[in-house]
């Protein structure tokens, strides 16, 4: 009985001690937390303003400087990124925006599961319609007239014994309201012939400016593609082989794209396909990048890299489109570039 | 006082276990033991609800690489079970080797901060596993032989349903640690590290160890050598369960495709994906002490059978998927049934069966068979959903299963003491 007695007292200390250094560890998380919502000297000069997709020449963001508008829409004139930012009320995990259309996609903890939803944004940044997201929001476009809005999230299922990924594209006709929840739907034509496989994978839309066709990376046994789709014929096709997160320029004859260099490990460089003759060009950029990135004008490309010793964080880059010149720190502390 | 008096006939056992008589329910041991997997599965559960979230939003993985890991574990998981259990009958010590698959998994929880990379994440998650694949096989046999023949079910049912329970409990936890501070995935790791501890902590203390009337202790006797365990196969009874395991495991789809196949047939929509194992969690949960205690009663066997009855009536709704709201409830709680009829009592079934002195084992052994079995499936299915689309693969499934359940239904009919 002593002995009993003893091991519960002993289970009794441990619980304590134990319950201890978890709340220690909870309160250091949460202030940390907290100290990443209070601006920081140095950093850039955020202020609460009004912020709108009619605006010209500006270049919206996610904001990721800490302070009150982390995370939050932002905006800075174009010629002038590091002038001071103004943040919207709207906080998103991606961020797109085109000729009056906005998307956001959101992802906040809830109750057993991580709650995802994507938002449909009208010119003043208020939210038309919510859609529920399967998965962690990873890429967000609008196309170049601003009907059509695609997004990719990573799902991942859990049972006892497994956890698998894939991704899920979905694309919105916003004129229409339909949702075509999943581009695996499509019926893929590959090297020329009709393609079927269970382990079929989109991700990274990006639409031309003629309302039906765009690009994207179909991922099927280990190997991702350049597909051309067609919105109206419900089709893609495969036009080249390791090419990821594609991006349109605006004239429409080249991708921008992340390739990678090793296979099995995560490292992407970035380059331009020419469309025509499938020519591709390595950009000056000799980090690895991990994004969609976006064409500012017919000449540059801007992408988000992992900002140096901040996890989590990111800063806004550019580099020229030619693989010429060097890159260039676009905004700091920012992802998801829309220039208007 | 844990040891069943191998002097009892059996049918006297038998009856003991069928009166419900004076004296506890379940022995006191199980329901420590039960308690040491309710708190380790709050532990690897909260690990496993935000992991995929912390590898994309956090390291940046792309995370289409990390699946083709995962078949991997599994086969490795299958093969240290099996070490697990010889172990653990060879040191005559379930214990101390339960105690260390514990410990490993419990290890790895703060390994997981300093992970950064795929390689490494990837090998502190293969230590994880590797600790719960020791750690089953002993652990089974502790409940297994500190309980009486005719109580089997209704305490594997007890420890299952305890350990359900801390799988439910661990993202609740996670999440809330989350709100409470945004991207404090550290934080989650390292509660879940404490939480861990306690486990292995409760394990230490509160199972009898060697010499202390503890199970699968068995004094005086030779050592049990590998060619000893691998003859155990030539146990005709033995033999039989282990191969229509194997053989029911070979047409029993995993988790992730039964929920793949309801979101697309059934059309449940996506936003819902992630919480579809909880629904069979929760039915598995209410039913695994019932449907324990009703095995003991009319037979395992029988039970276990007709777990696969219910896996092969979910099949037939999948395939058939009328357009009612009420199928994919119907389909979670056929399959909640089917985990509560098989697993518990698979073990349970064999208490008559494997000597004391081998029971970890035998226990091994045939959930080793069940799991390899249930891998060659995942694979088979991937491969003919490729070729054939899912519905013929699904069609494919349930006739192999219907196929599989007739030869498992002969080959395990009740003979006169058989239960």
């Amino acid at each position: 009985m002593t002995s009993m007695r003893r091991r519960l007292l002993l289970l009794l200390a441990a619980v304590l001690l134990l319950a201890g250094l978890a709340t220690g560890v909870v309160l250091h998380a949460a202030a940390r937390a907290d100290r990443a919502n209070r601006p920081q000297t140095g950093g850039p000069a955020v202020s609460a303003g009004k912020l709108t997709l009619d605006q010209k020449s500006r270049l919206l963001f996610v904001n990721a400087a800490p302070g009150p508008h982390r995370t939050a829409v932002a905006s800075v004139p174009s010629r002038d990124p590091k002038a001071g930012r103004t943040a919207a009320g709207l906080t998103c995990a991606r961020f797109y925006a085109a000729a009056g259309t906005g998307v956001c996609l959101q992802s906040n903890p809830g109750v057993l599961r991580q709650s995802n939803r994507a938002l449909l944004l009208d010119a003043g940044l208020r939210t038309r319609r919510t859609f529920p997201l399967a998965g962690t929001p990873s890429r967000a476009r609008v196309s170049p007239s601003g009907r059509f809005v695609a997004w990719t999230v990573f799902v991942s299922g859990e049972s006892y014994s497994s956890a698998f990924f894939s991704t899920r594209t979905s694309i919105l006709d916003t004129r229409t309201m339909r949702l075509t929840p999943s581009l695996e739907t499509f019926s893929v034509v590959k090297d020329g012939k009709p393609y079927h496989a269970s382990d079929i994978n989109f991700w990274g839309v990006t639409f031309a400016s003629d309302d039906d066709t765009f690009y994207a990376t179909l991922n099927t046994a280990k190997r991702t593609y350049l597909v051309r789709g067609s919105l109206s014929r419900r089709t893609v096709t495969t036009l080249a082989q390791n090419v990821e997160c594609p991006s349109l320029s605006p004239d429409g004859t080249r991708v921008a794209y992340k390739k990678r260099v090793l296979s099995g490990a995560a490292l992407w460089h970035e380059y331009v396909l020419d469309l025509r003759t499938l020519h591709e060009t390595a950009l000056a950029e000799r980090h690895s990048v991990d994004d969609q990135a976006t064409w500012l004008d017919d000449r540059t490309v801007a992408y988000a890299l992992p900002a140096d010793g901040t996890v989590g964080s990111s800063d806004l880059w550019s580099v020229p489109a030619d693989g010429t010149g060097t890159p260039r720190l676009l905004v700091p502390g920012a992802s998801s570039p829309a220039p208007l | 006082m844990y040891l069943t008096d191998r002097s009892t006939p059996q049918g006297a056992d038998a009856e003991q276990g069928r009166g419900r008589g004076p004296g506890p329910k379940v022995a006191p041991v199980v329901l420590v033991l039960g308690a040491v997997s309710l708190i380790t599965d709050v532990s690897s559960e909260m690990v496993t609800a935000v992991l995929p979230l912390y590898l994309v939003t956090t390291l940046g993985f792309s995370p289409l690489g990390f699946g083709t890991l995962d078949g991997v574990y599994n086969g490795v998981s299958a093969l240290v079970q099996l070490t697990g259990g010889h172990l653990a009958d060879r040191l005559r010590n379930h214990k101390l080797t339960a105690g260390i698959g514990y410990g490993l998994s419990a290890l790895c929880k703060p390994l997981l901060l300093l992970a950064g990379s795929l390689g490494t994440l990837g090998c502190v998650l293969a230590l994880e596993r590797t600790g719960k694949g020791l750690r089953t096989a002993p652990r089974d046999a502790m409940i297994s032989l500190s309980t009486p023949a005719g109580k089997q079910g209704r305490a594997f049912g007890v420890h299952r349903a305890m350990d359900t329970t801390g799988a439910m409990l661990g993202p609740l936890a996670a999440f809330l640690i989350l709100r409470a501070a945004a991207d404090g995935y550290d934080a989650v790791f390292g509660v879940s590290t404490c939480v861990a501890a306690l486990g292995v902590l409760v394990l230490v203390l509160f199972v009898p160890g060697r010499g202390h009337g503890a199970p699968g202790v068995v004094e005086g006797e030779q050592p049990v050598r590998v060619r000893e365990a691998l003859a155990l196969l030539r146990l005709p009874r033995l033999r039989a369960l282990a191969c229509c395991a194997a053989l029911l495991g070979l047409t029993t789809v995993s988790d992730a495709f039964v929920y793949l196949l309801l979101q697309r047939r059934a059309g449940v929509g996506e936003e819902w994906f992630t919480l579809l194992p909880l629904g069979t969690a929760v039915v598995f949960l209410l039913l695994a002490v019932p449907v324990g205690a009703l095995a003991d009663r009319v037979g395992r066997r029988t039970v276990f059978l007709a777990g696969h009855a219910g896996l092969l009536a979910a099949y037939a709704l999948l395939l058939w998927a009328p357009a009612a709201p009420v199928l994919p409830p119907l389909v979670l709680a056929l399959h909640g049934t089917f985990y509560a009829c098989t697993d518990g009592v698979l073990p349970a079934a064999l208490c008559g069966i494997v000597p004391e002195r081998l029971r970890a084992s035998g226990l091994a052994l045939v959930g080793t068979s069940q799991a390899l079995a249930r891998f060659c499936c995942s694979l088979a299915f991937g491969a003919a959903w490729t070729v054939w689309g899912d519905g013929p693969a699904l069609a494919g499934s349930a006739a192999g299963l219907l196929g599989c359940a007739a030869v498992a239904g002969l080959v395990l009919r009740p003979t006169g003491r058989a239960r």
